[in-house]
C-alpha cells in the first residue's frame, strides 16, 4: 500500500495563491481605512492617507492579475458536478463535523466552487468600478452618476469578498490538513479521501495505472 | 475661527464641540442685478492668492471655461429666450453653495479634511486631504476641484478667513452693484424677500429665493428671476440632494458592514469552540483503491507486544 502524501498544489500554484493573499490583505486594509472612520487608522500601515490612497489601487490591479493565474490554473476544478447539489443541502452535517449521508466530492467541495466563482466576480466588479473611481486617471471619461454608482459597487462587492475570504480563512483552520496543503504542497491520502473523495480516486487510479504499466515493464 | 466653531468634521463619529451657538451667515447672489463683470472672480483670485493658468475660449463669456482648484468661483453666462420671444441674459456666479448638510463632508473619509463651522462655512483643510475625491462624488453642485499640482481637494472657503475677523467676503466686498451681499442667514432672507417683492412687480412672476431644503439649506443663495426654474441658470440643480447613492455608501452601509465582518469572524471563532476542528484521524489509513477483496478472519486477533494495551478485547 502507498502511503506517499498527495501532492494537491505545486509551487507555482502555491506562491500564486499566497501572492494573491498578501495583496488582498494589503488592498482590503488599505480600502477599509478609506471605507469607514474607525479604520481610518489603518492608512498609518500605508504611510498616511495620501500614500494609502495612491497605493491602494495599484495593490488592487496587482490582487487582480493574480487572481486571473488562480482562475486559469483553478476554474476546471471548480465546474459543479453532480453531487455538490446534495453535498450543498447537507451542509449542516457538514458544519457539525458529520459524514453521514454527506456525498463524495471533487478536488473542491461545492462550498469552495461557490467561493471561486464569487471571488471572481467579486474581483470583475471591483476592477472596472475601481477604474471609474481612480480619480488620478480615469475619473475624468466618466460621468458623476456612474462615479457614484461605481463607488457605492465597489464597497459592496469589497465587502462581500472580505466575508467570503472571512469564511474561507476560517475553514482553512477548521479542516485541519488544507492549511498545510497551501503551505507544504502535501496532503495525506487519508485526509484526501475524507474529504475529496472523487478527486482522491482520480489521484491514485493514477498511480494504481502508473506502478501497474511500470511492474509492466 | 476657533476650533469651537467646528461643528462638523468628516469621517468623525464623535459629537464636535456644540456647547457654543453662532450666528449662521450667508452670501445672497442677486442674478438680476448681476452684471457680468467678473469682478468677483478678480477679487478671489486677489484676495486668495490664485492665478490659474490663461486657459482657451469656447464661444461663450464663461472664461475660464470652468472651476478649477484655482479658480474658485465663476460667472456662467446663460443665453435665454423667454416665452415672450425675448432674449434673457442669465448670469449666474457659480461657486460652493456651503450646504447645510454638506455632501463633500458626508463622503469624506479623511478626518477632518472637511469641516463646518458653526456660522454654516464649510471648509477643506488641505492639511489632511487625501486626494481621493470622494468630496467631488458627494457634491450635490459639482464644486470641488483636485488640483494637478498637488492633488488636495480645493473650492470657494466662502473668505473664512476674513469672515473671522469680521470682513466680509472678498467678492462681495468688490462687487459694483450690490448683487453679492452678505450677513447674517436671517437678514439676507430678509433682503431677498425685499428684492423678490420689488422682481415680482417688475412683471418676474416667478422671481424667488434659491436656498434648497434637500441640502439643509444653504448658506450661499441665490434671487432667481425664475425660481421656478433653477435649471435655467447654467444647470443649477431644481433640487438638489446628496445622491442616494452616495447617502447609502457613506450612510448605513458603512456601520453595517463592519458589523458584519466583525459577526462572521466571531461566528468563525465560536464555530470553533462548539463544533471543533476537523481532523483526519491517524488510523484512517486508505487502502489503495484495490478491487481485491480483503477478507478478514474475526478470529484471528492482532497483537502487537511493542503497544501493550486492551489488544485482546479488541474484536
Amino acid at each position: 500500500m502507498n502511503d506517499k502524501p498527495i501532492l494537491r498544489y505545486n509551487a507555482n500554484e502555491r506562491s500564486n495563491h499566497w501572492l494573491v493573499a498578501i495583496l488582498f490583505i494589503l488592498a482590503g486594509l488599505s480600502g477599509l481605512a478609506l471605507f469607514h472612520p474607525a479604520l481610518f487608522w489603518l492608512s498609518h500601515l500605508f504611510g498616511g492617507g495620501p500614500w494609502t490612497r495612491i497605493l491602494h489601487p495599484f495593490l488592487g490591479l496587482a490582487m487582480f492579475v493574480f487572481f486571473l493565474g488562480l482562475v486559469i490554473r483553478f476554474w476546471r476544478a471548480n465546474v459543479f458536478i453532480g453531487n455538490d447539489r446534495l453535498w450543498l443541502r447537507r451542509i449542516d452535517r457538514v458544519m457539525r463535523n458529520e459524514e453521514e449521508g454527506v456525498p463524495p466530492i471533487g478536488k473542491y467541495n461545492p462550498g469552495q466552487k461557490l467561493l471561486f466563482w464569487t471571488l471572481l466576480l467579486c474581483m470583475l466588479v471591483l476592477l472596472f468600478s475601481g477604474v471609474v473611481i481612480w480619480r488620478a486617471w480615469f475619473s475624468q471619461y466618466f460621468g458623476i452618476g456612474s462615479i457614484r454608482l461605481a463607488s457605492l459597487l465597489h464597497a459592496l462587492a469589497a465587502f462581500v469578498l472580505v466575508l467570503s475570504i472571512i469564511v474561507h480563512i476560517y475553514a482553512g483552520i477548521w479542516i485541519k490538513g488544507s492549511g498545510s496543503a497551501m503551505l507544504h504542497g502535501r496532503v495525506s491520502r487519508a485526509w484526501a479521501k475524507k474529504h475529496h473523495e472523487l478527486w482522491y480516486r482520480e489521484v491514485t487510479r493514477d498511480d494504481a495505472q502508473d506502478s501497474h504499466i511500470s511492474k509492466k515493464g | 475661527m476657533a476650533s469651537q466653531d467646528i461643528i462638523a468634521r468628516s469621517a468623525t463619529t464623535t459629537p464636535p464641540p456644540s456647547i457654543r451657538q453662532q450666528e449662521e451667515v450667508a452670501k445672497l447672489i442677486d442674478t438680476t442685478k448681476c452684471i457680468g463683470c467678473k469682478a468677483c472672480q478678480v477679487a478671489c483670485s486677489e484676495w486668495n492668492e490664485l492665478r490659474d493658468e490663461v486657459g482657451h475660449s469656447y464661444g461663450t463669456y464663461d472664461n475660464p471655461h470652468d472651476l478649477s482648484a484655482e479658480t474658485w468661483t465663476l460667472m456662467r453666462f446663460t443665453e435665454h429666450e423667454n416665452a415672450d420671444g425675448n432674449l434673457e441674459w442669465l448670469i449666474r456666479k457659480d461657486g460652493c453653495m456651503h450646504c447645510a448638510d454638506p455632501g463633500c463632508l458626508k463622503a469624506c473619509p479623511s478626518p477632518g479634511a472637511i469641516i463646518k463651522h458653526a456660522n454654516g462655512i464649510v471648509d477643506f483643510n488641505q492639511d489632511h486631504c487625501i486626494g481621493c475625491g470622494y468630496c467631488i462624488t458627494g457634491c450635490p453642485f459639482n464644486i470641488p476641484r483636485i488640483s494637478q499640482k498637488d492633488h488636495k481637494a480645493y473650492k470657494c472657503t466662502l473668505c473664512s478667513d476674513r469672515v473671522a475677523v469680521g470682513l466680509e467676503p472678498a467678492c462681495v466686498k468688490t462687487c459694483p452693484t450690490g448683487a453679492i451681499v452678505f450677513g447674517s442667514k436671517e437678514d439676507m432672507k430678509e433682503h431677498a424677500a425685499d428684492r423678490i417683492v420689488d422682481l415680482k412687480s417688475r412683471g418676474f412672476a416667478n422671481a424667488g429665493l434659491y436656498d434648497p431644503d434637500g441640502v439643509g439649506g444653504t448658506h450661499v443663495m441665490y434671487v432667481l428671476h425664475h425660481a421656478d426654474q433653477p435649471k435655467l441658470y447654467a444647470g443649477l440643480p431644481d433640487q438638489p440632494v446628496i445622491s442616494p447613492m452616495v447617502a447609502l455608501w457613506k450612510g448605513v452601509s458603512k456601520p453595517l458592514a463592519l458589523l458584519a465582518m466583525g459577526a462572521a469572524v466571531l461566528a468563525g471563532f465560536f464555530h470553533y469552540v462548539r463544533v471543533g476542528p476537523q481532523r483526519v484521524e491517524e488510523d484512517e489509513h486508505p487502502g489503495a483503491p484495490d478491487t481485491s477483496v480483503h477478507v478478514v478472519d474475526p478470529a484471528v486477533h492482532v497483537y502487537d507486544p511493542g503497544k501493550p494495551g486492551p489488544g485482546e478485547t479488541r474484536p
